[in-house]
This record gives C-alpha cells, sequence and structure tokens, in this order.
C-alpha cells in the first residue's frame, strides 16, 4: 500500500517531467533556438555591454533632448492613464456585480474589456499609425485602449471585493443609486482603484518605450535611432535615463500606496 | 397595540426546486420585540430581507404598516426601506470612513440625488447622529476611522446608522454571531433599551437561543423554510427545540452552552 | 418624526443617567482629517495636474484630430470586417502563432527556473535579510529597464532572432516570478521550517521536502499567469525587435505591405490564443481560491 503510494507518486512527477522536456524540445525546433548560442551570448553581452554601453562625454550633451523627450513621453502615459481610468471606472461601475445595472450591459463590458485588453499595444500601435502617423497621438491611444481594458477588469474586481457589504447596507436604507456610489463604493475601493492605476502608469512608461520605437515617437524613438545608427553611448544614456524614471515613479507610488492601503 | 408586520402565506423559491420559504404566516405588534431562530439554512436570513424587499418573495402577502409591500414600486420601496433600519453580522460599514460618516449614511433614503452624491448633511441630522452616538459611547470615537474600532464599536455604529433613519422597525441580521460574549451582551441590551425606551419594533434572527429566550418578548422558529414554533419565550421547552432544531437538539443546546461559557 | 423621536431620545439619556438633551457643542465635521484621504487627493491632484500640462504641452504637429479618429475607425472596421490572407496562408499563420507559443514557454521555463531558486533566497523566512534586500534590489533594476530594451541589447552580442529574444525576455519573467514565489514561499508556516529545523534536516531537505510542496500551486499558477503575459510579450517583441514569430508577421503587415486587412488576421489568431490563455487563467486562479 506505503510503496503504491511513493509508486504512484514517482511515476506522476516522471510523467510530468517528460512532457515538460517534450514540450521544450519542441519549442526549441519551433523557435529555432540555439542553445550553445544561448549560453555563449550571456558573456558576450556583458563584455559588450562594459566595453560599449557606457554614456561617454558626447553623449552627455545629448542629455538636455533625451530629458526633454522622456518628460513628454512620461506625460503621454499619465494622460492615457488617468483619461483611460475615467473611463474604465464608468464602465466598472455599470459593469460590476456589486453597482451593475443588468446582466445584458454586465456581459457587454466585461466583453469589450477583454477584447480591449487582449489586442496587445504593439497592435494598437500599428492601427493607429495608418490614420495618425508619426504623431503623439498615436502612441497615447495605443497606451489608452490598452488601458482602458485592463483597469476595467480590474476595477470590477476591487469594487465587488470591497464594496458589497456596505452596498447591501445603503440599499437597506432607502439610499438611491447615486448616492451609494458616492458615499460608499468610490470612498471604500479608492485607494484599490489608485493602486492600479500607479501600477499602470508604472506599465505604461515601459510599454511607451516600445511603442515608441514601433511608431517613431517619444523616448522609444530616441533609443532606436541612436541604436540604429550604432551610436551605442547615447543609447545607453537613453537606457540610464528610462531606468532612473521607473525606479522615481516606483518609489513614489510604493510609498502613495503604503500610506492609503 | 396594533399589528404593524404581518406574514401572509410568503413563500420564497430559489430556481425550481429550492424552497428558502413555505407558506409562512405570522404577525408582528408595535414596539414588539421578536426573535426568529432556527438551524443555519433555515430560511432566517431570506424571511427577514422579504420584509425590506432586499430579496423578493415569490408569493403571499406581506403587510407592514397597513400596505401590502410586495406591491410596492421603486419610489415606494425607497420610502419603506427608510422606515426600516437593517443590522448586519458583518456590520457592513464603510471602514475607511469615519464613524460619523457611517452613521449619517443612515439619512441618505431621505436626500435628493444630488446632496446624496455630494454628502450634505444638516445641522440637525449631524446634531441627532451625534445624539445616538452618545446613546451608545461612542461619543469619543466620532471621527475615528472604522477600522479602528473593535467589532462591538463597529456593531454600534451599525445600530446608529440604523436609528439615525428614524425606523419605526429595525431587522438584525445575525447581530452577535461575530462578537465575544461580553460585546454580544452590550449590543442585545442596547437593542432592547431602544425597543421599549423608542418604542421601535425589533425583529432579530438569532443562533443562540438562551439570548433569545433571555431578550424576547416573542419566539418565531423555523426550520426547513416553515413556522414550527410561535409563541413566548416560556413556552419554548425541550420538544419545541427539537422541532425547530431537529431530534439531535439536546448535544446542540450543550454545546452553545458552553461556547457561551467560554 | 410625529412618534416623538426627541422625547424618546431623552428619555433614553436619561436612563443611562446622562443630561436631558446634552449636544456636541462644537460644529461636527463630517469630513474628518486623516492622512490617507490626504494622500489619495494629493495623487489624485496630481494626476490630474499632469494630465491636463501633458495636453496642453504636446506637439501634436497639426493633426486632424477627427478626421484622423474618424479613419482610425474605418481602419479597424476594415480590420475586423474584411481580413484576408495575402502574403501567408492560414497555416502559415498557424505556425507563426506557435513559434510565439514557443518563445513564450522557453522565456517562462528559464525564467521558472531561475526565479525558484533565487526565489528561495529571497524569501525572507528562508535566506539571509542581507540576501534578500539584494535580490529584491535587483529585480527592480531589472524591471526598470523595459524588455524591448534588454531584447535589444543582447541581439547586440547575438544577432536579432529567438536567441536574444528569449534572453532579452528572461529578465522580466525572472523578476516578476522571483516576486511572485519569493512572497509565496514567504506565506509558509514559520512553524513548519522549525519541525523540520529541528528534526535536524538541512536547508536543502527543508526546500524540497516542504517549502515547496507546501507551495507549488502557488508556483504553478503564477507560471502560467507568467506565461499567458510572455505570450503577449513575445508578439511585441516580434513586432519591435524581429524576434519573429506572429508579431514579426504584424509588423511586416503593417510597415512593409500597409495591408490592414491582413494586420485583421493576425489580430483574430492573437485575440484567439490570448483569450484561451486568460480563461486558462483565470480559471486556475479561481481554483486556487477554492483550496485555499
Amino acid at each position: 500500500m506505503q510503496a503504491d503510494f511513493f509508486a504512484k507518486k514517482r511515476r506522476n512527477s516522471f510523467i510530468y517531467f517528460a512532457l515538460l522536456i517534450f514540450l521544450t524540445w519542441g519549442a526549441i525546433t519551433v523557435t529555432e533556438y540555439d542553445v550553445i548560442k544561448g549560453f555563449t551570448s550571456i558573456p558576450k553581452a556583458v563584455e559588450w555591454t562594459f566595453s560599449n554601453f557606457y554614456p561617454n562625454e558626447k553623449a552627455m550633451t545629448k542629455l538636455p533632448d533625451i530629458l526633454k523627450t522622456l518628460v513628454e513621453t512620461v506625460l503621454v502615459s499619465i494622460a492615457a492613464t488617468t483619461v483611460a481610468a475615467l473611463f474604465a471606472l464608468l464602465c466598472a461601475i455599470l459593469g460590476s456585480n456589486t453597482t451593475g445595472i443588468n446582466g445584458i450591459f454586465s456581459s457587454f463590458s466585461r466583453a469589450v474589456a477583454a477584447l480591449f485588453r487582449n489586442i496587445d499595444v504593439a497592435a494598437w500601435s500599428m492601427i493607429l499609425l495608418f490614420s495618425f502617423g508619426q504623431n503623439v497621438l498615436t502612441g497615447y491611444f495605443a497606451l489608452f485602449f490598452g488601458t482602458f481594458g485592463f483597469l476595467t477588469r480590474a476595477f470590477m474586481e476591487s469594487i465587488d471585493e470591497v464594496s458589497q457589504s456596505s452596498v447591501e447596507a445603503l440599499r437597506a436604507t432607502g439610499a438611491g443609486y447615486f448616492p451609494i456610489i458616492f458615499q460608499s463604493v468610490i470612498p471604500a475601493s479608492m485607494p484599490q482603484l489608485l493602486s492600479w492605476i500607479l501600477f499602470m502608469v508604472e506599465t505604461n512608461i515601459r510599454h511607451a518605450t516600445l511603442i515608441g520605437i514601433l511608431t517613431g515617437t517619444g523616448i522609444g524613438f530616441l533609443f532606436s535611432l541612436y541604436y540604429k545608427s550604432l551610436n551605442y553611448s547615447s543609447a545607453s544614456l537613453v537606457v540610464i535615463v528610462i531606468v532612473a524614471a521607473i525606479l522615481i515613479i516606483e518609489y513614489i507610488s510604493n510609498y502613495v500606496r503604503r500610506v492609503i492601503l | 397595540m396594533t399589528t404593524l408586520l404581518e406574514f401572509k402565506n410568503v413563500s420564497k423559491q430559489y430556481g425550481h426546486d429550492t424552497k428558502a420559504l413555505s407558506d409562512v404566516s405570522f404577525a408582528v405588534k408595535e414596539g414588539e420585540f421578536v426573535s426568529i431562530i432556527g438551524p443555519s439554512g433555515a430560511g432566517k436570513s431570506t424571511l427577514l430581507r422579504c420584509i425590506n424587499r432586499m430579496i423578493d418573495a415569490s408569493s403571499g402577502e406581506i403587510i407592514f404598516d397597513g400596505a401590502n409591500v410586495m406591491d410596492f414600486r421603486k419610489k415606494e420601496l425607497k420610502k419603506l426601506r427608510t422606515r426600516i433600519g437593517m443590522i448586519f453580522q458583518h456590520y457592513n460599514l464603510v471602514n475607511r470612513l469615519s464613524v460619523i460618516e457611517n452613521v449619517l449614511h443612515g439619512r441618505l433614503g431621505y436626500k435628493s440625488t444630488l446632496a446624496g452624491v455630494l454628502g450634505l448633511y444638516t445641522e440637525e441630522e449631524k446634531q441627532q447622529a451625534y445624539s445616538i452616538l452618545r446613546i451608545l459611547g461612542l461619543e469619543d470615537h466620532i471621527y475615528k476611522r472604522c477600522d479602528q474600532l473593535s467589532g462591538g464599536q463597529k456593531q454600534r455604529v451599525g445600530i446608529a446608522r440604523a436609528l439615525v433613519q428614524n425606523p419605526k422597525m429595525l431587522l438584525c441580521d445575525e447581530p452577535i454571531a461575530s462578537l465575544d460574549p461580553n460585546a454580544s451582551r452590550i449590543i442585545m441590551e442596547h437593542l432592547k433599551n431602544i425597543s421599549s425606551s423608542m418604542g421601535i419594533t425589533v425583529i432579530i434572527n438569532l443562533h443562540q437561543v438562551d439570548v433569545a429566550l433571555k431578550y424576547s418578548d416573542r419566539i418565531i422558529g423555523v426550520n426547513k423554510g416553515r413556522v414550527v414554533y410561535d409563541g413566548t419565550p416560556d413556552g419554548v421547552k425541550t420538544n419545541e427545540l427539537q422541532s425547530i432544531y431537529g431530534t439531535d437538539f439536546g448535544k446542540t443546546v450543550d454545546e452553545q452552552g458552553g461556547q457561551h461559557a467560554g | 418624526m410625529g412618534w416623538g423621536w426627541d422625547e424618546s431620545i431623552r428619555a433614553v439619556n436619561d436612563k443611562a443617567g446622562n443630561k436631558a438633551g446634552q449636544i456636541h457643542n462644537k460644529p461636527i465635521r463630517t469630513k474628518p482629517f486623516n492622512k490617507a484621504s490626504f494622500v489619495i487627493q494629493i495623487t489624485l491632484l496630481t494626476l490630474v495636474a499632469l494630465t491636463l500640462y501633458g495636453f496642453s504641452s504636446f506637439d501634436y504637429k497639426d493633426v486632424h484630430f477627427f478626421e484622423a479618429a474618424y479613419n482610425s475607425l474605418v481602419t479597424v472596421k476594415t480590420m475586423f470586417l474584411e481580413p484576408h490572407f495575402q502574403h501567408f496562408t492560414f497555416a502559415g499563420a498557424l505556425k507563426q502563432v506557435i513559434v510565439t507559443l514557443g518563445l513564450a514557454f522557453l522565456t517562462t521555463l528559464f525564467g521558472a527556473v531561475i526565479a525558484l531558486f533565487l526565489g528561495l533566497l529571497a524569501a525572507r523566512n528562508l535566506s539571509s535579510n542581507t540576501v534578500s534586500v539584494m535580490i529584491k534590489g535587483m529585480v527592480a533594476f531589472i524591471r526598470g529597464v523595459p524588455t524591448v530594451l534588454w531584447v535589444l541589447i543582447f541581439a547586440v552580442a547575438a544577432g536579432l532572432g529567438s536567441v536574444a529574444a528569449v534572453i532579452g525576455m528572461t529578465f522580466h519573467s525572472v523578476g516578476y516570478l522571483i516576486k511572485a514565489y519569493s512572497e509565496s514561499f514567504e506565506e509558509l508556516d514559520k512553524d513548519v521550517v522549525e519541525a523540520l529545523k529541528a528534526s535536524g534536516a538541512n536547508w536543502w531537505q527543508i526546500v524540497f521536502q516542504a517549502v515547496i510542496p507546501s507551495s507549488i500551486t502557488y508556483l504553478i499558477s503564477w507560471t502560467f499567469m507568467r506565461f499567458e503575459i510572455n505570450f503577449a510579450v513575445a508578439v511585441a517583441m516580434g513586432a519591435a525587435a524581429g524576434a519573429g514569430g506572429i508579431g514579426f508577421d504584424m509588423f511586416m503587415a503593417s510597415a512593409f505591405y500597409y495591408d490592414v486587412r491582413e494586420i485583421g488576421v493576425i489580430t483574430y489568431f492573437i485575440l484567439a490564443f490570448a483569450i484561451a490563455l486568460e480563461i486558462l487563467a483565470t480559471r486556475m486562479k479561481r481554483k486556487l481560491r477554492a483550496a485555499e
């Protein structure tokens, strides 16, 4: 009996392990991944980074330009997040289980959110590139749509989690729909909502870099410009500036989270 | 005294074959303190929520203050709910808001949408909220956030929120189920006090038989969605308890007694 | 209040031994000050101010907003309602999605293996404070560099392609999973570790006999969630960093062939897989919550 138990456990582990190996082999084959090159490229990349990828004096002269573009990219990320959050809040309130107006609308807003969330920002930016061209609005709307989809789902979950009980209590006092929303749902879930918004600001700055590379705008464009012209010292300065910006914003939002949650 | 609430053959069905209430009939007089007891899942909570239509009964009549609440449209329903206060097992407060804000939530049903949205309360309402908090012994905590209160204090905030509605009746859904014995006693005394001195009718769902017997004017025993006992606390003997809780009752009572002593 | 509210209050007050009708002598504020609400308000105001400032400072380059917005709608409509295959076939597209899945799989696998060890070292209950803080600092730095930059930096050494893509994407996977794993480990009951320590088990034995078995469901679910994210990342890297797979086809359809309809087909493919993965991940999460 006991021997059986351990034998079975071992057999199961073996099956899972074999499956994993098989999937790995399959993935290596279809992606034409070169395992040896994978290992050797790491020391090579490290060596290259230390010998080429740092800012020199010439790169420093570009710093004002880089900072100006960075500020623009950060502002685009923030603006896209806040406006998307506003729309997402509306959609989440109308669609959540606790405060939703009806089942059909609820399913509808969930479906819309899923659609927007699963079309990647990369796809959005290419779609928008057709009409808006190499413009700051291309990046703005690409971020906006993805953020809207993500926040709608996140907000719905937060609202349901936090405010279900107090909504029941206020309904029992005879309060109307809008007073309940403004006196109970929003105050109760505000910290969670804000935490999601801050998370999305951080994420969007990373996404903005990617979108910039694809659409030729903002800090991402600057990076790919230097990168493609093999001006690695200036490119490294861009990376350093982005990392600094992201870390600062992360620090601020961690502080805010600590206080409010 | 006049009859305030009357159930006439009320049933509630979920889906096709789950009956939460079947053919429930009873009447409650003004100012009475009525306990509803019964095992978990007997339909106590559904029964209570049918009164203020948080749950809609499937059939029958529920007469409150001379009108059948089952016929009420949206506006009348809102008005009905302002006259019935409700108290919950998990207090159902907005934990991040202050005590005074949570109490004033009880006034929202009387306000226009705009005033409610903006949270504009009159000085009179604030003073009333304060007086009630004083009665409940919370006057030192009015600006505290509710998540800093103990369970018993939170439940008193819940009671204050219901009282500030100027209700004719209080519905209490397991108000002491999450509290320790001492806090439970304080809450029950407050409820009893409210009922006797303000003349507010109280209907309360309880798990603890001894508590129900001690405080109530009347006991309604519910089992499997049916009223199996309706009478004075004196009339509740082993036999009656067995019909409410099933034949294993002897055991249950010991466990509950033990819980209370601890 | 026809039934004598004030009298009732007075009656209760008298009973409680209080002076009748005593009222609060200072005006009652309904919004008392607290730090959390203050910080929330300041943060919201800052975000709104930055948004407004942003809108006023952007260089819009005379874009005709409504015209462009209308054109975008037309593009989206054409894309979704008239998709067609031009430069590849159905089977070809399917193969490319599988390549993207493969990239995501390898990235997740490498990330999971590395993160498992570093996650053990980052968990406060299994490791020393210094090591834990060091690893968490490293994770913060890794996450500071956007994935696309990791991939492009590696592409210089390894050339554009799957090697650079997988290694570059692995960085963020490692960062994400270290955080997730170490938090799962930290949830482990302290007493279990103590009991095993008392029985003379060494660190590795504790890890493999207690820590990993008791948190395995969390580990699997977090890993799968990361796989879902990595699929989207792999699509984006295909487009932005030449990593291959369906993302690269999308980039070609958009930047070289200007073929909106083909982008439509590709988007449908990606959507189908992304939503399938999301549903799987949600189910897994729900199962986990039920198991708790």
